[in-house]
Formats: C-alpha cells, structure tokens, sequence
C-alpha cells in the first residue's frame, strides 16, 4: 500500500479526519524515518486539514522526530525503577563504546542515543527500547552483545516487519 | 491460597491466541449478558460488585457507568485507557500482551452496558508487542462473531479500534486523551461537562483502564458477591501490583486487595537485595506519596493507603532500600512531571520548573539554608491549585519525602554533599 492508501485506511476509523493525524504521522514517520516540513505538509494535504493541526502534533509528542535519527534509536529508561537498577552505569557506558552523549547521533549515523521517561516494562529494569523491541534486565555485557548484533544486522539490512497499528 | 483470576491465562502457552482464551472459559460472560441481562442490569450487578476503577482514582465503576444518559441521538462511546504511562507500571502491558482477548470481552460486555456501538482503545506507542497481539486477536474475534454485526444472534454490534498514542504521560489523564483522541495536543479539558455526557467528539464516553474493563466479564460469571468477598468490602476484587526497583523479584502479581503492603514485598516479592535493608517504598507510581519502612503495615486499597496519606494509584510499588539516596529519587520523580507538564497551568509548569532547580542544587550539594522551607512554600503553591492532578500528584509525593526523609535532604545541605556519594 502507498502511503496515502494507509493513511486514508486509517482515517476510516474514525468519525473525524483531524482524529487520523496522529496515525497519519506514525505512517509518515515509518515510511520517510522523520518528519520534515514537506512530509507533514503532505499528510495535512492528504487529509484535508489545516496544516497547523499537523505541526502542532509532530511537535507535542515525543514520538514524532522532526530532526533526523540515527538507523537504530537506542533509548534507555532513566526513570525511578531503571534508576534503582543503575541504568545510569548504562549511559555512561554507551556514552563511552559509542563516543557520543545522550541526544547526539554517531558520525556513521547507525546510532541515536537517547534517554527516556518509564517505557512500562520495570519488571525487567534496566530497559532500553531499539526501534519496536523492548531489551531487558540489561547489564554492560548484554548492551555490548546487542550492539553487535545490531552492527551486524545494519551489514544486512533485513526488510523492515509490518508497523502495527497504522 | 489466592486463585489468580486476571492473571491465569499470562502463562498459558499461545495463552494470547483465541483458542486458548476460549478453552479457559472466554466469551462466556458476553454470551451470558447477550442472552440474559439487560444492559441496566449489567450496570447493577457492576454497582453491586462495588468494582472500583483501577487506572489511578479508584472511581466505582458500575456509579460512572449510570451517568451515561440512556436516550440520546449521537453515538456513545467506550475509550479504554491503555497508556500506562505511570512509572513504576507494566499490568497492562502484561495483559494486552499475554491475554488480549480478556480486554475485548471486557470491552464488550462494558460497551453492551452504557450503549456504545464503538470503543477506542488508547495504547501507548511504545507498546509494539501488544499492540500488534490486540489487532490479531480483534482480527480473531471479529472472525469469530464476538466483535462486528449482531454479535452471537444478538441486537448488539460492536467495533473495536486502536488508537496508537505518540508519547506524553498527560494522555493517560481522560480529558486529555480525548483530546488526543480528536488529533489535537493532549491537554486535558474543564470539567463540567464529564465525558459521561459530553466526551469524546461531544458525545457519551466512558473512559475505564484495562485492568477495569478485565475484571468485569469475571464478575459476570462468578458473580457480585465473589468479588465483594475478596479484600475490604469498599474496594474489593482480586488486583494486579507491579513490583519493581531495589526488590528481590520483581514482576507482576495478583492477590486480593487490600492486602499488608509489607506482605507483598517481602513475601511475595521476596524483599530487599541480599546485604541490603528497604528504606521506603511507593507504594502506587510516582504520583503516589512515599510510605517509609515503618509505614508497611498499610493494606493494599484504595482506603487504607488515603488514610496513610498515600495512594493505591496504578499499584506500581517501587521499593528502595538504604543504599539510595531519596533526595536523588525525589528529584527525578519531580524531573519527571516537570517534563511531562503539558505546559497548560502555570502553578504546574512554572513551580515544577523552580522545584527542579531546587533540588538539583541540593543533590549536587550546593543547596543554601532555607531551600527545604522554599520547597514547602512552593508545594503549597503548587497543591489544589492546578487544573488537573498532574501537578497535585508531583506537590504531594514531594511534600511526603520531606515529611518522612527531612534529614536527608538537611543532610545534603549541611555537609555540602550527597551522603551517598
Ligand atoms: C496525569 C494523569 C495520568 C494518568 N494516567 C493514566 C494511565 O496511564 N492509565 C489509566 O488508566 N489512567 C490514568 N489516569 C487516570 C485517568 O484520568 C482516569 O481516571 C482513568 O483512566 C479512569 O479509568 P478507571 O475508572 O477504570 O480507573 C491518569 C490521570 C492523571 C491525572
Ligand atoms: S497540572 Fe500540569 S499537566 Fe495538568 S493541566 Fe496543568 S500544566 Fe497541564
């Protein structure tokens, strides 16, 4: 399906097109991995609304990104519980193998860096979130095996899965 | 021993598949209402129950279900809140994850109650896993005839849609997530009018967590009175708690409400990490005033935990133990609201902001004499004066860590230092 096929399946859901901008930019954002100006000029044309509705969305939630990020988006739980298992140690560590500090993007851009507020999952804190997958009960030697794995994966970029509920 | 009711199918292999909801017993309670009950008296045997909701307030339930008019001419609708934003907890994560048909009957048989041909379930953007889980078991059950047209030969149809949330703690406050919900910025809406009349798109909308809407398909085939015989008789019903932080073995865990808070860490979640001693222990998500050691005697409802001037929230118990530094703990907790303050209200956004200088000053041991008297002053300032409970929430559980914790926090300021480091 084209984008705009989705984004019009999407919006069936609902009595009122304005309700489909936010599934409309989750779409948008799986298909262009950010979402630039002209992006969500696009989804407010596709929709029929006003463009402002679009821009104040993509810039309230913290899952939309208007600036670029890196192809795997590693996010790390600071919150309380993930704070009382050390996922501070966690940072520091993925600050120093990858160079760069919390916000920044490596020069390669194969990797963001972020923190995050509570991702849900506490029960196996420390936590961090890459892409739709939850890793838990992490530790230094769990976080450098993943970024293997993650670096081996970026050498054969697999088809990405579905993206669900768009 | 406790019979874990929400919780049995977590652990059954495939236990998210329609197959496995429907040899457990799954569908039977919409079967029963469609062949039997009135819609009004599902709402009594609700009320009867004395279910109390379980996102937070501990509203009850079948009481916020008799507020939707009966006879309108605009559609209702049922909202489910399922974003779960309150650190500290995953129960309904767990749930959509591992048993999602559970939620779908419990949406049906809610919406058959107040009238709504439609339900919207609000999940967190995070949430991949359940998320794609719901939409295969909406998919099976619509199949199935549980969902759609003239369900089981019935006069009810019913259409469940997914809402993706995008991140921003505020939507998991109703007003705001029917914001959200219409494609604007989540900031939540003056009450009067309650959603009950006038909600989503200006119509009837019942709002109600997972963990709500799961209990009621159990009442429905086991009965009022069954519910009401487990825990205190004001806030009754089997319950999820979710165990995290400086704990043995953390997780999710059903038991009766109501039960000792003490138990429950360190029975059942096996109690403080070897060599350690727990210090304190918040006891419903950060938005729930610390209880310290002394304090764990309390019972587990909705009651007990107001009269010990905390709350049973979203029943996220966080236990910390003495090797931690609560100035540290209350400085991201209020990092935290300060981040999510949907900017709205100024006492919110503009008094978390000064707190958060405060007590980062402090932690870095740079505080000055008088920061602990400011910091009361600008809780009061705080407190009851916000327009919804984000900012009462972060003032509270502030001003319980300095009630319990004082010399802690004048510890840092003294010695110009954190004592921990
Ligand atoms: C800041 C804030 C955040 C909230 N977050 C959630 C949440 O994530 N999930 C939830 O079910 N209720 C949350 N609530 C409570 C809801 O506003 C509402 O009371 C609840 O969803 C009603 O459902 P119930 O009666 O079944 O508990 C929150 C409230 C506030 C003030
Ligand atoms: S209290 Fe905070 S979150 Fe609530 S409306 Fe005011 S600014 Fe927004």
């Amino acid at each position: 399906m084209t984008m705009r096929e989705k984004i019009e399946e999407a919006a069936a859901r609902y009595p009122d097109q304005r309700s489909a901008i936010m599934p409309a930019l989750l779409i948008a954002q799986r298909q262009h991995g950010y979402l630039p100006g002209p992006v969500l000029e696009e989804v407010a044309d596709i929709l029929g609304v006003e463009r402002i509705w679009v821009y104040e969305l993509a810039t309230f939630y913290t899952l939309f990104h208007t600036e670029p990020v890196g192809m795997f988006h590693l996010q790390l739980c600071d919150n309380v519980s993930c704070m009382l298992r050390r996922s501070e140690d966690l940072l520091r560590h993925l600050e120093e193998v990858l160079g760069i500090r919390k916000g920044e993007t490596t020069p390669d851009r194969l990797f963001t860096l972020s923190t995050v507020e509570c991702l849900g999952a506490c029960e196996m804190a420390p936590v961090m979130q890459v892409g739709d997958a939850y890793h838990g009960d992490l530790d230094i030697a769990r976080i450098d095996a993943l970024l293997d794995r993650l670096r081996a994966e970026a050498g054969h970029p697999a088809a990405a899965a579905a993206p669900p509920g768009e | 021993m406790f019979e874990p009711v929400l919780l049995k199918n977590v652990d059954v292999q495939d236990g998210h598949l329609l197959s496995a909801y429907e040899a457990g017993g799954g569908y039977q309670a919409l079967a029963k209402v469609l062949r039997q009950d009135t819609p009004d008296e599902v709402i009594d045997l609700v009320k009867q129950s004395n279910l109390r909701g379980r996102g937070g307030a501990g509203f009850p339930t079948g009481m916020k279900w008799s507020f939707v008019p009966k006879r309108v001419d605009r559609p209702k609708y049922l909202c489910c809140n399922a974003d779960e934003g309150e650190p500290g907890t995953f129960k309904d994560r767990i749930i959509m994850e591992r048993d999602p048909h559970q939620l779908i009957e419990g949406l049906a048989v809610s919406a058959y109650a107040i009238g709504a041909e439609t339900a919207y379930v609000y999940i967190r953007g995070e949430y991949v896993t359940a998320i794609r889980r719901l939409e295969q078991a909406i998919a099976e059950a619509s199949a199935k005839g549980y969902l759609g047209t003239r369900i089981l030969g019935s006069d009810f149809n019913f259409t469940v849609h997914i809402h993706r949330g995008a991140g921003a703690y505020i939507c998991g406050e109703e007003t705001a997530m029917l914001e959200s919900l219409e494609g604007k910025r989540a900031q939540p809406r003056l009450k009067p009018p309650f959603p009950a009349v006038a909600g989503l798109y200006a119509s009837p909308t019942v709002i109600n967590n997972v963990e709500t809407l799961v209990c009621v398909p159990h009442i429905v085939t086991r009965g009022a009175d069954w519910f009401r015989g487990i825990g205190p008789d004001r806030s009754p019903g089997p319950k999820l708690y979710c165990l995290s932080g400086q704990v043995r073995k953390p997780g999710l865990y059903e038991l009766p409400m109501g039960i000792p808070l003490r138990e429950l860490v360190e029975e059942h979640a096996g109690g403080a990490l070897p060599g350690r001693k727990i210090k304190a222990v918040i006891p419903g998500g950060v938005s729930a005033p610390v209880i310290p050691e002394h304090g764990l005697e309390v019972g587990m409802d909705f009651d007990s935990l107001a009269a010990a001037g905390s709350m049973l929230g979203s029943a996220g118990v966080i236990v910390i133990d003495d090797a931690t530094c609560m100035v540290k703990v209350a400085t991201r907790i209020i990092e935290f609201f300060h981040h999510e303050s949907c900017g709205k209200c100024t006492p919110c956004r503009e008094g978390l902001n000064w707190v958060v200088k405060v007590l980062r000053r402090i932690e870095a041991g740079e505080g000055a004499p008088g920061d602990l008297e400011q910091l009361d002053r600008l809780c009061k300032g705080i407190f009851g004066n916000t327009f919804c409970a984000l900012g009462d929430g972060a003032a509270m559980g502030l001003q319980a860590a300095l009630a319990h914790f004082r010399e802690e926090f004048a510890a840092h300021i003294e010695e110009r230092r954190c004592p921990f480091h």
